[in-house]
C-alpha cells in the first residue's frame, strides 16, 4: 500500500460535511464551480452534489477555441452523472478581443488570461445565483504553484486542496467519477495534446511521493535521497514550492500601525459564523 | 457514592457568538434534564468556539457574568461542566472549565497545557493555568481537564492522586489523519482515554465538539470509559448529538478491588524522584 493511500469513505464524509457546514453557516445554500472536463473539478462537482443536493450546484464549462472538444464532452458527462445544473460559456470572444491588442503574447500570458476570464465568469455567476465559488486546485498543484493566481486558484472554499493528485484519483473512484475522466492524462488544456506531466517534467505519482515525504513527513534531503529520489529532482521540487509560495499567501501589506491586517489583526475567516 | 447519569453534549458552537451559544447550551441542558441526566458535560470553549485568535478579549466572561450566572442557576437542576474564556479582574484570559452544581460554582479549572504547535496557537492568546485539583461533587470526587491537559501524563495522575475517581475532559479536537481505518485523531484519543482510565482505575468522560472552523473539522466521538478501560458508550463522529452514559458506583468499587493500582502507588517515591530530577535539571 502506498504512503498516500487514504481512507476514501472517511475523507468523503469529512469533505461533504465541510461543504455543508461552511456553506450553510454563511446563509448560502448553493455552490458554483468551473467544470473543465478534468478529474479535479469532476471530484468537486460530485462532492458538492452530495453535500448540497445537485439542484443547488451550478457547473459551468468555459472552453476556449483551442480547448480539446473531448474536455467539454467529459464535463457534460460529469454534470449528467452528478445531476447538477450545467451551462457552457465560451471565453473565446473575450480572450481574443483582448489579445488583438497584444498579438505577440506568449502561451503563458494567454493561459493566465483564460484562467482569469473564467474566474470573472464564476464570480459573476456567484452573484447571480447566490452561490459560493468552489475551488478545484489539489495539494500537488498548490504546492508546485501550478495554477494561475487570481485565476483557477481563486475561490471561496476548496474541498480538495489538502489532497494530492494521487489521492484525488483514489477519492474519485470512491465517489463514482466517470471512468474516462479518471483514466485520461491530466491536462491544463491550453492547447491540443498538452499534458501536465509533460509540462512539469515528472509524473504526478512520482512527485506526490516526494511531496508527501518532504511536506507531510518533513523528511530531510538526506532521507529523501536514501528513499531513492535524485538530488536534482529534490532541488527542482523544493524550488518550485519555495518560489510559488507567494501564490499561497495574501498580498504583502507594508506595516505602519500596531494592528496590521493578518499580522497582528488576526481573526478566523469564520468569525461570527 | 451515587450512580451517575451523564449527558455527553456534543454540540457545534458558533465562532465568537456567546449569546447564540448560551441559548444552544441551555436548550441542550434542558434536554438532558428531561432525559433524567444528573450531569451535562459540554465541550471545551462551548460558549465561544475554538479558533478565536484576537476575539479572545471580546468573548471572555467573568465568573459573575450574566451568562455564567444563568448556567450556575440552571445547575440547581443538573450538574454542568462547561468550557469558556474566562477574564479575571486583572484582565488575564484563560481557557477555563467550570463545574456548576446545586446553584454554585463548585470548581474552576484553567487549562494548564496550551498547545502552541502545528495548527494550535493557544499560548499566544491565553494565559496558562497553574494547578490540577480534584474536588467533591455529588457523584464522588472529580478531576476536570481541558483537552491538551489530558496528553500530559502528570495531569490525570495528579487528579487521581488527589482522590478523583472520575476524570472529565472537555475537548475541541480538530480531526486529522485519514490514512487508516479510523480517523487518526480519534484513534489517538481513544487510546489515551482508555489507557488513562485503566492506569488510574478512574472513569473517564470525554466530550468533544463538532462543526468546522476555517476548514478544520472537529470530530465529535465523545465517549465514556469504565475504570476497566472499556469504552461503555460513544457518540457519533462529526454529528451533533447528546449521548447518555450510565456510570455505576459498583463498577468502580469492583475495579478498584480487582486492580488496586491507586492504593499501591507510592507518592513518596514519585515525589522524591521528581525532586531529584528537578534538582539535577536546574543545575
Amino acid at each position: 500500500m502506498s504512503l498516500l493511500t487514504i481512507n476514501a469513505p472517511l475523507a468523503r464524509r469529512i469533505l461533504v460535511g465541510f461543504l455543508q457546514d461552511e456553506i450553510w453557516k454563511v446563509g448560502a445554500k448553493k455552490a458554483i464551480l468551473g467544470l473543465s472536463g478534468g478529474i479535479d473539478s469532476a471530484l468537486v462537482c460530485h462532492l458538492a452534489a452530495e453535500a448540497l443536493g445537485p439542484e443547488n450546484v451550478y457547473a459551468i464549462c468555459m472552453p476556449y477555441k483551442s480547448s480539446n472538444p473531448e474536455s467539454e464532452a467529459h464535463a457534460r458527462l460529469v454534470a449528467e452523472a452528478s445531476g447538477v445544473h450545467y451551462n457552457v460559456i465560451e471565453i473565446t470572444p473575450m480572450v481574443d478581443a483582448y489579445f488583438e491588442g497584444f498579438p505577440d503574447a506568449d502561451p503563458m500570458r494567454r493561459g493566465n488570461k483564460m484562467a482569469r476570464e473564467r474566474m470573472t465568469i464564476l464570480f459573476d455567476h456567484s452573484a447571480l445565483q447566490g452561490a459560493l465559488v468552489l475551488g478545484t486546485s489539489n495539494k500537488t498543484e498548490l504546492l508546485l504553484g501550478y495554477g494561475t493566481l487570481y485565476g483557477d486558484m481563486a475561490s471561496a472554499l476548496n474541498p480538495i486542496g489538502d489532497l494530492y493528485k494521487t489521492q484525488v484519483w483514489q477519492l474519485s473512484e470512491e465517489v463514482g467519477v466517470a471512468r474516462p475522466v479518471i483514466d485520461k492524462q491530466p491536462s491544463a488544456d491550453l492547447w491540443a495534446g498538452q499534458t501536465d506531466e509533460q509540462e512539469l517534467g515528472f509524473s504526478y505519482r512520482e512527485v506526490d511521493q516526494l511531496l508527501y515525504r518532504m511536506v507531510d513527513q518533513r523528511a530531510t534531503a538526506e532521507e529523501l535521497q536514501q528513499a531513492g529520489f535524485s538530488a536534482d529532482f529534490i532541488n527542482t521540487v523544493y524550488g518550485k514550492v519555495q518560489n510559488s509560495h507567494f501564490k499561497r499567501r495574501l498580498p504583502v501589506i507594508a506595516k505602519l500601525s500596531n494592528r496590521t491586517i493578518d499580522r497582528d489583526f488576526r481573526y478566523s475567516r469564520d468569525w461570527g459564523k | 457514592m451515587r450512580d451517575l447519569n451523564a449527558a455527553l453534549v456534543q454540540l457545534k458552537p458558533k465562532l465568537g457568538r456567546v449569546a447564540d451559544n448560551l441559548d444552544l447550551i441551555r436548550e441542550q441542558v434542558e434536554r438532558a434534564i428531561e432525559q433524567q441526566a444528573d450531569l451535562a458535560v459540554l465541550p471545551e470553549l462551548a460558549l465561544t468556539g475554538y479558533f478565536l485568535k484576537d476575539l479572545v478579549p471580546e468573548v471572555a466572561l467573568s465568573l459573575d457574568s450574566p451568562e455564567l450566572t444563568t448556567l450556575r442557576e440552571l445547575s440547581r437542576r443538573i450538574s454542568i461542566a462547561v468550557g469558556f474564556v474566562e477574564v479575571t479582574t486583572d484582565f488575564q484570559f484563560y481557557n477555563s472549565a467550570a463545574w456548576f452544581e446545586a446553584g454554585e460554582l463548585r470548581h474552576l479549572h484553567r487549562k494548564v497545557y496550551l498547545p502552541t504547535y502545528g495548527l494550535f496557537d493557544e499560548q499566544r492568546y491565553l494565559g496558562r493555568g497553574d494547578r490540577f485539583r480534584a474536588f467533591d461533587t455529588c457523584f464522588g470526587r472529580v478531576g476536570l481537564l481541558v483537552c491538551e491537559d489530558m496528553w500530559h501524563l502528570s495531569a490525570p495522575y495528579l487528579l487521581a492522586m488527589d482522590g478523583a475517581t472520575t476524570l472529565v475532559c472537555l475537548s475541541s479536537s480538530p480531526g486529522r489523519g485519514v490514512e487508516q481505518g479510523q480517523l487518526g485523531t480519534a484513534a489517538a484519543w481513544r487510546n489515551l482515554t482508555t489507557a488513562t482510565a485503566r492506569f488510574l482505575t478512574c472513569r473517564v468522560l470525554y466530550v468533544n465538539r463538532v462543526g468546522y472552523e476555517d476548514g478544520v473539522g472537529f470530530w465529535g466521538g465523545s465517549h465514556a470509559v469504565a475504570p476497566s478501560g472499556e469504552i461503555v458508550v460513544s457518540a457519533p463522529e462529526f454529528d451533533a448529538s447528546m449521548t447518555l452514559a450510565r456510570l455505576n458506583a459498583a463498577d468502580l468499587r469492583r475495579e478498584r478491588i480487582a486492580s488496586p493500582l491507586v492504593r499501591d502507588e507510592s507518592l513518596c517515591v514519585t515525589q522524591l524522584e521528581l525532586e531529584r530530577i528537578h534538582r539535577e535539571r536546574s543545575r
